[in-house]
């Protein structure tokens, strides 16, 4: 691999170190609803993707079955398949690293890694690996404190890490908003997901704009 | 095995499955042009949804709250050409400022 673009790793390390820091909320969180040390740090451990953690605990919590636990969880999962198809090309992984891939294929790391576009493909891959193991090493290790009773932090609202998180998304789709029609994507992506949400729910909306993508990708570009 | 363990493996199973399979489609479905295109465009639109998401709606309702005054912060500086962190900082400020003065 060639030598690491600076920029990249500043990018990698705040992404990592600001989504890691969330644990914190899903360890606290996690034990509020009744799991065990445990089953939290296992729930960090190999799920490794906050949203479809926050949701089987908010699920079960909230006193739902494992089934519909588990079912809302992967419906949120089913995009890190849709970011795995886009590594994948990218990436060309197999056997134990296709695994480790796979394991820190989440937002974060698809984001960062599809930001470094314009720095070259080997700059994409170190954005990918960088972050999706920067995220994994701070997510796991604020999940433990957050379940040992970081509740002292109190609500992570109060910290600004509830507008942090979508800013850094934010930040990551930026770069690749150049054109009109990627803004028009974007746009339409933001507003959809908005506005099917008291209908779908949480998680289904966000996926739903797949379609929005697979739309305007179909034909070909001006 | 109680239902809380019937949660935990099972998420964590089908979770690592799909990003698994994902890495497991044949590389000749997605090099094809048009599906490189949609590929390429997927993350900018679920990205963009959950930029969204995150900062309008809570358990899907919506919330207008110190989260939005934060990501328009954010919105802000990347139209000023702000450093990657400066971007998340100063979202994560105004949102913890409008939190506290609320």
């Amino acid at each position: 691999m060639s030598r690491v673009n600076r920029a990249t790793v500043t990018q990698s390390l705040s992404v990592s170190f600001t989504v890691g820091l969330y644990g914190i909320a899903f360890g606290a969180a996690s034990i509020a609803a009744g799991f065990s040390f445990l089953q939290t740090c296992l729930l960090s451990l190999i799920t490794f993707s906050g949203a479809s953690q926050f949701a089987v605990i908010g699920v079960m919590g909230a006193g739902g079955s494992a089934l519909s636990g588990i079912a809302t969880a992967s419906l949120l999962g089913t995009r890190n398949m849709l970011y795995a198809m886009r590594m994948a090309p990218l990436l060309k992984v197999r056997g134990f690293k296709k695994f480790i891939a796979a394991e820190v294929t989440i937002d974060e790391s698809t984001g960062v890694a599809i930001g470094q576009e314009d720095l070259g493909v080997d700059s994409m891959k170190h954005g990918f690996w960088l972050t999706g193991i920067g995220v994994y090493i701070f997510w796991n290790f604020f999940t433990v404190l957050g379940a040992l009773g970081a509740q002292a932090m109190g609500n992570p609202s109060a910290w600004g890490l509830d507008a942090a998180v979508p800013a850094a998304f934010l930040g990551l789709v930026w770069p690749r908003l150049l054109g009109n029609f990627e803004r028009a994507l974007a746009a339409s992506a933001l507003i959809v997901a908005v506005l099917l949400s008291p209908i779908l729910g949480a998680g289904l909306p966000i996926i739903t704009t797949a379609l929005l993508a697979v739309v305007f990708g179909w034909k070909v570009r001006q | 095995m109680n239902a809380y363990w019937v949660g935990v493996l099972g998420t964590g199973a089908i979770a690592f499955g799909l990003k698994f399979l994902g890495y497991s489609i044949p590389e000749k479905y997605l090099t094809n042009p048009r599906m490189l295109r949609i590929n390429t465009l997927i993350p900018i639109a679920l990205l963009s949804a959950l930029v969204g998401v995150q900062t309008i709606t809570e358990k899907g309702k919506w919330v207008i709250d110190q989260r939005l005054a934060g990501v328009a912060v954010a919105l802000i500086a990347l139209s000023l050409k702000a450093p990657y962190f400066v971007v998340v900082i100063s979202a994560a400020i105004t949102s913890a400022v409008m939190y506290r003065v609320r």
